[in-house]
């Protein structure tokens, strides 16, 4: 039973993520002034924010190149994002990173890397230091559905599951690589089952249920902090937009435009804002408009990094 | 102190001085300890500082560096470098980048130790050194010590100072002795070593081949001929200052290097002496590397393959227009025997 705080809480990190999303959207190309390549998490909110909610800050997530939602999601700070997405001096990688290698250490958001799985044995890794150092800490690794193909993915449950690491493994399985489908890459068994041939916990949710990610993800992280080892969670979700971009991409024709009608009719925060009064709704999306705006405004008028810091 | 000896005592006294210092590595807790390397180490440290890992290198590092992002110091051990070429990605995608990447706000820390096999039919997978793939590589420390004392020195530097280093140790070096000092010290990475001091030639070498031209060396010796022999120590950052000055002194350049010559250290060494002061070389600069091809394992192929003390003497008395040595050069000490 999810309370109506918490259920609060969700609903504004689905939001405020969404919002952050679609406003560089609308603005990647008005001004050409994000030169990096971005990968948008709109439609997958609920995996994020349901996975971050379970966590504490002291806990660690080492994001992918689809970066934004984890690191929003985990609480790092927005002005140095906007900043570091328009290469400027203050941004969280100060120009150097870009949209695939966000971090915010403070708030536990371990680098990001634009290499699939690149980060899932970091995750493990932070895991290890926890195990070594006797803290009472979890880290996630999160990973797409092709990320789960290359083999340090498998290396890295293996090492995970043998040292009974504080780790949890979260796929966020949007049936896509880039356009290549689920069904052209994996044989088809279900992918939350082959952590059971890892010796771990393996479950599968749906992705716009964010009550259902916070709750499984919580189990797994409890277990983690119990010493019981890594867990495993398979979410269902669906990328709304282009693979990388501002657009949508039915055009393309390796999806159809029904199949993602089909999610976005059951879009993670359109189904729990029916749960609050519509008026309520709205002022959260005001606050974080007005946010967003702040954000933008500090990151325009940032400097860029000096080009004597490239050394000869 | 031997070689391997050295090393362990390194890692020992680190572990001892500093809790973040953990190790791990096939092999790394087993009877033997990677050749004499780690040998008692998990008995001092226990199983949680001192382990074995599943057979998954680029796993491993990865996991490492995860660790290291948490403020730990640990060290990789392969018992070959071969095996390490499948943690590439995490070496050269992760580890090199990681700092520059994120503006200095995290950092990864690794010592990955990789051994180099030469002898007994190691053949190609087991006998590769790559240290000039790394070298290739901003944001990595390769290091290459040729002694005891370096290897301890070298160990200690890379991991109080952190960032990824890769440490290349030739297997052949592993029972070479030297008086090396108890507790810490360090050894800095981009600072060569004249070895022997000369006027003639400038030898330069690295590894085990330091050892190889001191052989070389001392048969010149005995025909007249001064060496300056520059052990380099580190291949990233590399010293060119040092060669630049003996070779200023000399006007001729012998490199001796375990490994291929295109896109070697050697070849760039040469590259940047012509780019500095073009007039300096009183002949041509000669290379004594490997032939072009992967490393063979039939006995009489290996002794082809590799060059010998007469092949570094006679690149020296080369570039001095002087005719080559008439006889091969007796080895000091029987041959390696195997197995690994």
């Amino acid at each position: 039973m999810i309370s109506k705080d918490l259920k609060k809480k969700l609903l504004r990190g689905m939001l405020r993520l969404r919002l952050i999303e679609e406003r560089l959207a609308a603005i990647y190309h008005q001004a050409d002034e994000i030169k990096t390549p971005m990968h948008l998490y709109t439609g997958q909110e609920a995996v994020a924010v349901g996975v971050c909610a379970a966590l504490r800050p002291e806990d660690t997530v080492s994001p992918y190149h689809r970066s934004h939602g984890w690191y929003i999601a985990k609480g790092g700070n927005l002005c140095a994002m906007m900043a570091e997405l328009m290469g400027k001096e203050a941004g969280c990688c100060k120009g150097w990173g870009g949209s695939m290698h966000l971090l915010d250490v403070s708030a536990g958001v371990m680098g990001s890397s634009s290499i699939l799985a690149g980060t899932v044995p970091h995750a493990v890794g932070a895991a290890l230091a926890f195990q070594i150092k006797g803290e009472d800490r979890v880290a996630i690794a999160p990973a797409g559905d092709a990320a789960i193909e290359e083999g340090v993915f498998h290396e890295s449950l293996n090492w995970a599951s043998l040292k009974k690491l504080p780790v949890v493994f979260i796929c966020e399985n949007n049936l896509y690589s880039t356009s290549t489908h689920l069904r052209d890459r994996q044989p088809s068994v279900d992918i939350f089952k082959r952590a059971e041939a890892y010796g771990m916990p393996g479950s599968r949710c749906d992705g716009n249920d964010v009550g259902d990610v916070y709750t499984k993800t919580l189990e797994a992280v409890n277990r983690a902090r119990r010493l019981e080892g890594p867990s495993f969670i398979e979410v269902m979700t669906y990328r709304w937009r282009e693979h990388v971009g501002p657009n949508y991409d039915w055009d393309l024709g390796y999806r159809t435009k029904q199949e993602g009608e089909e999610w976005m009719i059951r879009c993670p925060i359109k189904a729990l804002a029916a749960e609050f009064p519509a008026a309520q709704v709205q002022s959260y999306t005001d606050e974080f408009e007005k946010e967003i705006d702040e954000a933008l405004v500090f990151a325009r008028q940032a400097a860029f990094p000096r080009e004597e810091t490239i050394r000869v | 102190m031997k070689y391997s000896e050295s090393i362990r005592d390194a890692q020992a006294v680190m572990m001892r001085h500093d809790k973040r210092v953990f190790i791990c590595g096939l092999g790394v807790p087993d009877p033997k300890g990677v050749f004499g390397s780690t040998v008692g180490l998990k008995e001092e440290f226990g199983d949680k500082r001192v382990f074995d890992t599943p057979a998954c290198e680029n796993g491993t590092l990865g996991i490492l560096l995860g660790a290291s992002l948490q403020g730990m110091r640990p060290i990789m051990v392969n018992q070959r470098v071969d095996f390490f070429l499948l943690a590439l990605d995490q070496l050269i995608n992760h580890a090199s980048k990681w700092k520059c990447m994120f503006a200095g706000r995290q950092e990864m820390s690794v010592l990955v130790r990789l051994i180099v096999g030469r002898g007994w039919g190691q053949g190609p997978q087991h006998s590769q050194s790559m240290h000039a793939l790394f070298a290739h590589i901003p944001g990595l420390t390769v290091a290459a010590p040729a002694t005891p004392y370096d290897a301890k020195g070298m160990i200690i530097s890379a991991l109080q100072e952190g960032g990824p280093v890769v440490m290349i140790e030739h297997r052949r070096l592993y029972d070479e002795n030297q008086d090396v000092p108890e507790g810490i010290y360090r050894v800095a990475f981009g600072q060569a070593h004249v070895a022997i001091e000369g006027k003639d030639v400038t030898l330069v070498a690295s590894s085990h081949m330091v050892a190889e031209a001191k052989k070389a060396a001392r048969v010149l010796l005995g025909q007249g001929i001064s060496v300056e022999l520059i052990d380099l120590r580190s291949l990233r950052p590399l010293d060119v200052q040092t060669v630049y000055a003996s070779v200023k002194k000399t006007g001729r350049l012998v490199l001796v290097e375990g490994d291929w010559k295109p896109c070697s250290v050697s070849g760039e060494i040469i590259a940047a002496l012509a780019e500095k002061d073009p007039k300096i070389f009183k002949s041509a600069p000669v290379r004594v590397m490997w032939p072009d091809m992967p490393v063979p394992t039939s006995a009489p192929l290996e002794t082809a393959f590799y060059p010998s003390i007469k092949d570094i003497a006679d690149a020296c008395l080369k570039v001095l227009g002087r005719p080559v040595l008439a006889a091969e050069v007796k080895p000091e000490k029987a041959n390696f025997n195997g197995p690994f």
